[in-house]
């Protein structure tokens, strides 16, 4: 029997976690939106991978992103609606300031008024189950 | 190097009744689909010695082996990524033909793609594998279906281009027009207008309910077998000149999103370039096309991956109507996955070989040439049949 929030509100579908890529998501239930370095060539990559595709090297760090970007792209979700999710669900590819794009989700927006190019930053969010995942709304200035 | 060019052929096709619920199971599809390949080839089933499908296709070689009766086997081989195996397991046949490991090899899809396993409904898994840590970026924030992936560089493609929802809609309903008159089609005697379409509910912006393909029940097979030995059999060879399998930098399973341009399928493009050059043909030469169109926005990019047209012009190819019977490339003349059915890519080749032989339910004037491509958004590939 899993825990009681999950048994009375659907929540959204966990993350496998693999050497690859939990780290990542330990720094998220930190607080903090962060991205891949190669401690070689300094290039930054996203999503995680165990090596750098530039120099081959399997050293790497990461940094703590400003949470600032650009919609790249979005797609509204309308259907199938899954379990756990608000709809209509505003998905975004955001160009982080750092130069590597994230998936995520926009909140507080409403989905007709999306568009490309609009500056955004990130909130952390946590859900009802105490996951947090980085989102993003629209930039305040 | 040995070249592939004119190596192989298909030399018989088979196809079940494509349905919404088969009530069988897909090895009795699978069954149904390569027995009727060899007939349409005049072929013995016993002949067979070679058996290739997809790795999501749930009928292992040896059962479908078993189940009709094939002879030995000296190969055997699946292909990943979905629906980009479309042309991946003809690639693996002519290789296998050309250089002699087996003579008469099947292909095959038998799928209960509605009733049972609907590819629609996304991925879950519980194994930690690097394919699953990929899907995991995406399902946790509800981003599960291909139609969620599909869209978002769709939606890039054309704020870049200018692309409209009616153009959208101009591929949706070309296709419909082919399968009015197939009686194979999910939409046989089914029209569809702009209103319609448009009126049709959004699923994924920008993607309606029209730009997505069909879920169905059915199989198709192909027998690939060497030229040679393809003009002694029953039906006209649809000559291979040119396949080639393509995954390019940055490749993702459907979420290609970290290029740095997203309004083209640069993996299309490699697969153009290999079989244009591989062939000795050019995009004029190419009479007609198959498309992969999982999605309507997929056969717009491909166009221009194609050289059918120029980067961004691929709406103007549409509004002139050059998709159509009597326009510059009829494509899909069966319906394509939007209005045919699903069988993930081999119905698309299936027609492919039928323009070659001069069967379809929409013949064209001319069609010496015909390409082919497979899935979009994931590693593809890309065929051109030729007449003997």
């Amino acid at each position: 029997m899993s825990n009681a929030v999950s048994d009375t509100v659907p929540s959204r579908i966990k993350p496998v976690l693999g050497h690859d890529n939990k780290w990542w998501w330990d720094q998220a239930a930190a607080g903090q939106l962060v991205i891949q370095r190669c401690t070689s060539c300094q290039q930054l990559r996203h999503p995680p991978r165990p090596m750098c595709n530039h120099c081959q090297s399997m050293d790497w760090d990461y940094i703590q992103a400003s949470g600032k970007g650009i919609i790249c792209s979005y797609t509204v979700l309308h259907h199938p609606k899954f379990p756990g999710y608000d709809y209509p669900l505003v998905i975004i590819l955001v160009d982080l300031e750092e130069g590597t794009r994230f998936t995520s989700q926009l909140i507080d927006c409403d989905p007709d008024a999306v568009d490309f190019g609009m500056a955004v930053e990130m909130v952390m969010q946590k859900d009802a189950d105490g996951f947090q995942l980085p989102v993003f709304k629209l930039a305040s200035n | 190097m040995l070249s592939l060019k004119n190596q192989a052929a298909v030399a018989g096709i088979g196809c079940t009744e494509f349905s919404k619920n088969s009530g069988r199971s897909e090895l009795s599809l699978a069954s149904e689909a390569v027995v009727a390949a060899a007939a349409d080839a005049g072929l013995p089933v016993s002949e067979i010695d070679g058996l290739v499908s997809y790795t999501l296709d749930p009928t292992d070689e040896i059962e479908l082996a078993r189940s009709v009766g094939a002879g030995d086997l000296t190969f055997y081989s699946k292909i990943n990524y979905g629906g980009g195996a479309a042309v991946g397991v003809v690639h693996q046949a002519v290789m296998a033909v050309a250089t002699g490991q087996a003579k008469n090899v099947v292909v095959y899809r038998g799928m209960n793609g509605r009733s049972g396993q609907r590819n629609g409904q996304g991925v879950s898994g519980e194994i930690v594998t690097s394919d699953l840590v990929h899907w995991s970026w995406y399902q946790v924030y509800g981003m599960v279906t291909p139609g969620s992936w599909i869209a978002m560089i769709a939606h890039k493609y054309m704020h870049k281009y200018g692309l409209t929802a009616e153009d959208l809609g101009r591929v949706a309903i070309s296709q419909r027009n082919y399968a009015l008159t197939n009686p194979r089609a999910f939409g046989y005697q089914k029209p569809l207008d702009m209103e319609t379409y448009l009126a049709s509910k959004m699923i994924a912006s920008p993607l309606r309910l029209y730009d997505f393909c069909q879920e169905s029940d059915g199989a198709c097979a192909l027998l690939i077998t060497s030229t040679e030995r393809a003009r002694d059999l029953k039906q006209k060879p649809a000559v291979i000149r040119g396949i080639t399998q393509a995954s390019t930098q940055g490749q993702e399973q459907m979420t290609s999103f970290y290029r740095n341009e997203l309004e083209s399928l640069p993996e299309m493009e490699l697969a153009a370039k290999r079989v244009y050059a591989q062939s000795g043909l050019s995009p004029a030469d190419i009479d007609a096309t198959c498309l992969y169109d999982a999605f309507s926005s997929e056969v717009i990019m491909q166009l221009e991956s194609f050289g059918f047209c120029g980067k961004g012009e691929a709406k103007d190819f549409v509004r002139d109507g050059n998709l159509d019977i009597d326009g510059r490339l009829p494509n899909n003349t069966h319906g394509g996955l939007l209005s045919e059915a699903y069988i993930h890519g081999l119905n698309n080749v299936a027609e492919g070989v039928r323009l070659i032989r001069g069967t379809s339910t929409n013949q064209p004037k001319k069609a010496e040439h015909v390409l082919v491509s497979s899935g979009v958004g994931v590693p593809t590939g890309a065929v051109i049949f030729g007449k003997d």
